[in-house]
């Protein structure tokens, strides 16, 4: 007999100052898009513990590669070869398997394939821009792709976005759900940007500041950026209070 | 003098930005053949038990103007009550409903909508019964960190004055903005970022 109850607790609390608050005025839209009231604080219930889960049947073969899942005939899109790979893990260092990681960026020279996308630096014809992975047993993941140039956009007259690439991740918990940017090791556009500068503690943007790797960089081949990403972590289910009857 | 207190700090949040539609509705923004269909399109299929509804919306701005570059997840539990989830352990939800929907705002009009099935009522923790709630998640350009809120149902006024968590509300008028209008099969739930009809969002 064991004692060991399912994956079941309540996720951490949130540090709200950890994090960028809604309303950060130098990134103009937060500032009709913040909510001004206070939020509603609900430790969590079934509702915030459970979430859907993702198979590999949900998944194709060439989803982690950009280099190849556009591809119009064979050929490779322009830019520099970049590997990003890490492990999903949670605040308490637990990995976290079975992850849903969608990533998206613009080609090589900072355009998105996005039909409201203006930006004059052209489409690449065998870059889409997405991809998508799900963690290993240990929470590792990894995806090929070209290095997103930076671009300009309209915020301050002459704002410009570092290279980026934008994570989605779906933990185990709905309450855990969460987006954010990786940004590269060395990009002076980093700590001059409003997005990046919404986030109140300076330890908290190296967080998002991917290391290069030269240990699995491959040969004449692809430069490697590792990644990791935290999670939440749950609380232990075992002391529960109960109502008499449940 | 103590151990070390030693946890990793969460993975901060950014922006989903204006382009969220490539990486998790790409065939919404007409990038085709790389994924089948995009994630969370259909919640249900042919043999999914329960009542069948259409959940739809529009989030506003702080001038009233609908967002036309949000996208929203919504995520509840099937007709019994029960989560289709890992970590569901009071039963087997039915294994035709997923629970999980994904739907990018209209680039016209700014509308949501989700093909879905009224849920069943979920314990809270203490056992007592929460009334029929779908979770809402949303992200936009200009949104720092997803908001979380839930929509109840108009049609479930008794259930709803036992809520737990609309119990919590404090200010009672506020509680009003969680409820999804039901007219028949179809559900309205507009969702405001500011001003006086600001949604509850939560802290969860």
């Amino acid at each position: 007999m064991s004692n060991r109850k399912p994956n079941t607790g309540a996720f951490f609390g949130r540090d709200l100052n950890w994090h960028p608050p809604a309303f950060a005025p130098a990134y103009k839209t937060s500032v009709l898009r913040s909510p001004k009231k206070a939020l509603l604080s609900l430790d969590n219930t079934l509702t915030e513990i459970t979430g859907p889960v993702f198979g590999h049947s949900d998944l194709g073969e060439l989803d982690n590669d950009l280099l190849l899942n556009y591809s119009q005939d064979g050929g490779l899109p322009v830019g520099e070869r970049i590997i990003v790979h890490g492990r999903v893990h949670d605040e308490r260092g637990l990995p976290v398997p079975n992850a849903l990681i969608e990533v998206w960026q613009p080609n090589a020279g900072g355009r998105y394939r996005h039909k409201k996308e203006t930006y004059i630096a052209p489409l690449d014809h065998n870059f889409g821009g997405c991809g998508r992975v799900l963690t290993d047993e240990n929470g590792a993941y990894s995806f090929r792709t070209v290095k997103p140039g930076p671009y300009p956009w309209p915020n301050g007259v002459n704002d410009w976005r570092p290279s980026h690439i934008h994570f989605s991740i779906f933990g185990s918990g709905f309450a855990q759900r969460l987006i954010s940017q990786m940004y590269f090791e060395g990009d002076p556009l980093i700590w001059r940007c409003p997005i990046v500068r919404s986030i109140p503690d300076e330890n908290a943007v190296k967080q998002l500041i991917a290391p290069l790797d030269t240990a699995n960089t491959i040969p004449m081949d692809s430069i490697a950026y590792k990644f990791d990403i935290v999670l939440r972590g749950r609380r232990s289910t075992l002391f529960e209070n109960r109502l008499e009857g449940n | 003098m103590t151990q070390p207190l030693t946890y990793f700090k969460e993975t901060p949040s950014q922006t989903a930005g204006p382009y969220v539609h490539i990486g998790l509705t790409p065939n919404f923004t007409e990038i085709k053949g790389i994924y089948d269909e995009d994630l969370g399109h259909n919640l249900v299929n042919d043999l999914t038990e329960g009542e069948r509804l259409t959940v739809t919306g529009r989030i506003f701005d702080g001038m009233g103007v609908p967002l036309k570059d949000a996208l929203v997840e919504i995520w509840q539990a099937d007709s019994k009550g029960l989560y289709n989830s890992p970590s569901e352990f009071r039963g087997q939800a039915d294994p035709n409903f997923t629970g999980w929907g994904r739907c990018p705002s209209h680039m016209e009009s700014g509308v949501f909508t989700f093909e879905t099935i009224k849920p069943g009522p979920v314990p809270f923790k203490d056992g007592r019964l929460m009334a029929p709630h779908i979770a809402f998640w949303i992200v936009a350009r200009g949104i720092n960190l997803g908001l979380h809120t839930r929509m109840y149902f108009s049609d479930e006024e008794a259930a709803n004055g036992d809520d737990p968590v609309l119990a919590r509300i404090e200010h009672r008028d506020r509680a009003s903005t969680l409820i999804g209008d039901r007219k028949g099969n179809k559900v309205t739930f507009d969702i405001h970022l500011q001003g006086d009809r600001e949604t509850v969002f939560f802290d969860l």
